[in-house]
């Protein structure tokens, strides 16, 4: 696991060729899904064979999250977190989440963490908002819980429950997306953009993963493995990024030698804000692989 | 433990195995194996069936498989949801 969230793959939890195959597609971390994507008949099934996958595949270096079933409206919940924890994902994602939903899934997870033996607090929680309270509650989730390590938007449901359509331009999403990203970043988790629903529209993804980005977005959920890299690529650094960033840090560090508060660079002043930038630029493109 | 109640688990596609379960009147784990790479690994799948049922306790069982070249982790999640569903876990 790394601490890179650019690209968040969903893999439906009933299928082992998929789930067996998820690791190859270069996606930050990947999301077994036990909710929307398996069948009520179904749900049983799902559970026991990702717990067996998690428990005897090697999947390091990615990050594990298993999006369960609401734990408090739905009797499934509960029973996708005792069949699993156990084996100790990275993290779970909770559907439809709200204050009430996170606090008791994090009560549910210091129990068994507690009777494993477990580190405290070694498996993080996802909360997944798809309703308009939710968005509107962002500032409340974000603090439920010191397990979260990240909050991903649910366009979906939202547009539907607002009565909406969703748009390329993506206009709709425009307020919880920027809302999103502030209570984020206030709060010092990832802030993930929804899924992009055409797999086969790859300059919609690219549009679409552009606005999420220039928002202040951290990575964007996949649906599809071919939208993994297009969404790795756009939440990464650029090299004209890379290139400036280098030399904001390599400036700053020979005007600290010098004594210098204040410094420019072809023209542009550099103060502290933009030295902070430049060694984020770094260390996300080190941990993408990008050469520096 | 004996299996009283048929139950299935799986699916007959790639990478899955579909598991029936059925009483048998003997004190036996019978199984009917068909996969396409039985010739390679029929052994291997019967044998991780076999060490599945006996750690979830089931001593008389008759099992009808059919394999489309699942990995072993897939085959013993597949016999646990058959047992469950039988209702003997």
């Amino acid at each position: 696991m790394s601490d890179l969230r650019r690209s968040m793959l969903f893999v439906p939890g009933f299928r082992p060729g998929m789930l067996q195959n998820s690791s190859i597609y270069g996606a930050d971390s990947i999301i077994f899904d036990l909710e929307d994507s398996v069948a009520v008949t179904e749900k049983d099934a799902a559970r026991v064979l990702v717990r067996n996958i998690l428990q005897e595949l090697d999947f390091s270096g990615i990050e594990m999250v298993v999006r369960i079933n609401p734990v408090t409206d739905s009797p499934f919940g509960e029973e996708d977190v005792a069949e699993i924890a156990g084996v100790r994902p990275d993290a779970f994602m909770l559907p439809k989440a709200d204050e009430e939903g996170i606090r008791v899934l994090a009560d549910m997870l210091d129990e068994i963490e507690q009777k494993e033996g477990f580190e405290q607090e070694s498996i993080k929680i996802f909360a997944l908002v798809e309703s308009t309270s939710a968005v509107l509650n962002l500032c409340s989730i974000a603090k439920a819980s010191t397990r979260l390590a990240g909050i991903m938007l649910g366009a979906e449901d939202l547009t539907a429950e607002l009565g909406i359509k969703r748009t390329l331009q993506g206009n709709e999403l425009l307020y919880a997306r920027s809302h999103l990203a502030m209570v984020c970043k206030s709060a010092g988790i990832d802030a993930i953009d929804t899924p992009f629903g055409d797999v086969e529209d790859r300059e919609g993804l690219e549009y679409d993963a552009s606005q999420a980005k220039s928002l202040g977005l951290t990575g964007k959920a996949a649906i599809h493995p071919r939208q993994v890299g297009t969404i790795n690529r756009l939440f990464s650094p650029s090299p004209e990024e890379v290139i400036y960033a280098g030399k904001v840090v390599a400036a700053v560090r020979e005007a600290e030698k010098e004594g210098k508060g204040v410094l420019a660079l072809d023209g542009k002043m550099v103060d502290a804000p933009v030295a902070a930038r430049a060694e984020k630029v770094l260390k996300q493109a080190k941990l993408a692989g990008i050469e520096v | 433990m004996r299996i009283t109640k048929s139950s299935e688990a799986g699916k007959q596609e790639a990478n899955d195995i579909f598991i029936w379960l059925e009483p048998n009147e003997k004190e036996e784990i019978e199984i009917k194996l068909e996969s396409v790479v039985k010739l390679q690994f029929g052994k291997q799948i019967e044998k991780v069936i076999r060490e599945t049922l006996a750690k979830l306790g089931v001593t008389s069982a008759s099992v009808t498989a059919w394999d489309g070249g699942a990995l072993d982790y897939a085959i013993r999640a597949r016999v646990e949801t058959a047992v469950r569903r039988a209702g003997e876990v």
